[in-house]
């Protein structure tokens, strides 16, 4: 197994315009780890996965993934070494049946989950694929922005608070998919409030504050740190 | 009034709805995906007519021949004119993008003033589309009819594209959030210039159906043009299927209103415009944002 990480940021900077969101970000993520990022709110954390794919297009720094610098790449080129986004409004789009949202990203990488395949994972999107994308429940919703990027071939996954909004029962099922994906060897960074969710399947924690790392935490050293963790995100 | 004249005026009416709505569906793809109001529309009609004249003259090629390879000829003027000016205003105000299409329309008519004046050159419909065709309840110049179903085809195949192909679904992903398309892996800078090659090639495409009808000359796209914005405007700026309708459906209405009411037919779609607008401000199929 390669010691390089599949993602490599160092001194990332970020702005909206002229605001200057992220102050030299640093992290990696191994292969087949789940990191996730905390913190408060407006500390940063979706800016950092917008930075990575390179939606804010204002940045600079160093972010490679699988070895390539992705700084000055543009986002559909940076789709292609291997990543899939699942942002934190979920981008369902509405001018599209539920069947081309899923099929709306075209192929990253070889492998990617066939359409029976997500089907059968989701079983619920296949019921409503002919429906219009918006349509679908909140819940639903994640499901098809997680489904979207599986069938991509993508193995970096950047999931932006999947269990936002979500009835618990909903929550828990996402919670298991997301374990089911590490089981198979994605690699996930995942932004999260909802500590206990987060805490279900994460192997490392990484705080966020004031766009800058704060901490790490893995997942092993929780309980004792479990205060620490719980002043960082202001509970 | 005889129901002949009736009719015949209905004939005119669908026809000139044929070239709106081939017009406003141009202009509303490349408005729903560029955020520009093509003011060139008009002029590349134009340039398309004369594109035809060209090949007929100095090559002898006909009609059908320039049917095919004018909106190629058109739709690459576009991709250049995009790439050379267009593509530096993307993410600038719309205004920007209607003075820069405004401005080539001035340059394009201003060429073939200078060398044309404003009469126009005859351009003849091929013989097979001469003459009229029974239809059972009506008599309709052949030529006209002809209008009818080829814009309709090219209607149709637009709008099935757009909404049924994983192309069109690009596109529609792309109008809807083109940043989140982007980063998807979709190359929609390419997309960008390619909508509105293909938006330009279907009026140079209404502009070889029109050269048989109106006679080519330089002005033959303004006259034209004012009336399909409005026609974009009732049917929802950026909508398909609302441009194809009210294109079509205002031909109709006008036609019937040279028949009951000749003095209003020149500003009966400004009225239906203006009606709609207080009504439904997003015009009638358009999405309210
Ligand atoms: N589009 C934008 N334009 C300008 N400033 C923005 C924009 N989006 C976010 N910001 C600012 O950037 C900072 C970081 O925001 P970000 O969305 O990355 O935080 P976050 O950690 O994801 O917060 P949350 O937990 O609320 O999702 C905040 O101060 C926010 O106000
Ligand atoms: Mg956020």
């Amino acid at each position: 197994m390669s010691t390089e990480p599949v993602l490599q940021i160092r001194d990332l900077e970020a702005w909206y315009g002229e605001s200057h969101v992220l102050h030299g970000m640093e992290f990696d993520v191994r292969a087949g780890e789940v990191v996730a990022l905390i913190g408060r709110n407006g500390a940063g954390k979706t800016t950092t996965l917008r930075a990575i794919t390179g939606i804010v297009k204002k940045r600079a720094g160093s972010v490679k993934i699988d070895g390539t610098e992705a700084i000055k790449l543009r986002s559909d080129k940076i789709a292609k070494l291997g990543l899939g986004y699942v942002p934190e409004e979920r981008g369902i789009f509405a001018t599209l049946s539920v069947r081309e949202n899923l099929l709306l990203p075209p192929a990253v990488k070889p492998n990617g989950m066939t359409e029976a395949q997500i089907y059968e994972l989701f079983p619920r999107l296949q019921e409503r694929a002919r429906s219009q994308g918006t349509k679908l429940s909140g819940g639903e919703q994640q499901m098809l922005a997680i489904a979207r990027v599986l069938r991509t071939g993508a193995r970096l996954l950047l999931l932006d608070e999947p269990s936002e909004g979500l009835a618990p029962v909903i929550v828990q099922h996402i919670g298991r998919i997301i374990c089911s994906l590490r089981d198979q060897g994605f690699t996930i960074v995942l932004v999260e409030q909802n500590f206990r969710f987060a805490a279900t399947c994460a192997d490392r924690f990484v705080v966020v504050e004031h766009g800058k790392v704060v901490d790490q935490v893995a997942s092993a050293d929780m309980d004792a740190k479990s205060g620490e963790l719980a002043a960082y995100l202001g509970v | 009034m005889s129901y002949q004249a009736l009719m015949a005026q209905l004939a005119i009416g669908v026809s000139n709805g044929a070239f709106y709505a081939m017009l406003s569906l141009g202009l509303a793809v490349i408005f729903g995906m560029l955020n520009v109001v093509n003011f060139a529309h008009g002029a590349v009609f134009m340039l398309g007519a004369f594109v035809a004249l060209f090949l007929k003259l100095q090559l002898g090629l006909g009609y059908y021949a320039s049917l095919i390879l004018v909106p190629i000829i058109v739709g690459a003027f576009g991709v250049l004119a995009d790439l050379a000016l267009l593509k530096r205003l993307r993410g600038l105000d719309p205004l920007y993008g209607l003075l820069l299409t405004f401005g080539m329309t001035l340059v394009l008519e201003g060429i073939f003033r200078y060398f044309y004046g404003s009469a126009g050159v005859p351009y003849s419909a091929p013989e097979g589309l001469v003459g009229a065709v029974d239809l059972g309840f009506m008599i309709m110049p052949l030529y006209r009819f002809w209008v009818i179903v080829a814009s309709a085809v090219v209607c149709f195949g637009t709008w099935y594209a757009i909404e049924r192909t994983r192309l069109g679904a690009y596109l529609r992903a792309a109008t809807e959030n083109a940043t989140l398309t982007q980063s998807f892996g979709i190359n929609v800078p390419v997309l960008l210039t390619l909508t509105y090659g293909l938006g330009v090639a279907l009026a140079g495409f209404a502009g070889v159906l029109a050269a048989p009808i109106y006679s080519v000359n330089p002005l033959m796209g303004s006259n034209l043009i004012i009336v399909v914005f409005a026609v974009v405007v009732i049917g929802g700026m950026g909508s398909i299927l609302g441009a194809i309708v009210s294109g079509f459906a205002l031909g109709i209405l006008e036609g019937f209103t040279k028949v009951f009411y000749p003095e209003a037919s020149n500003i009966v779609v400004f009225v239906v415009m203006a009606i709609v607008l207080l009504v439904k401000p997003a015009g009638l199929f358009g999405r309210a944002t």
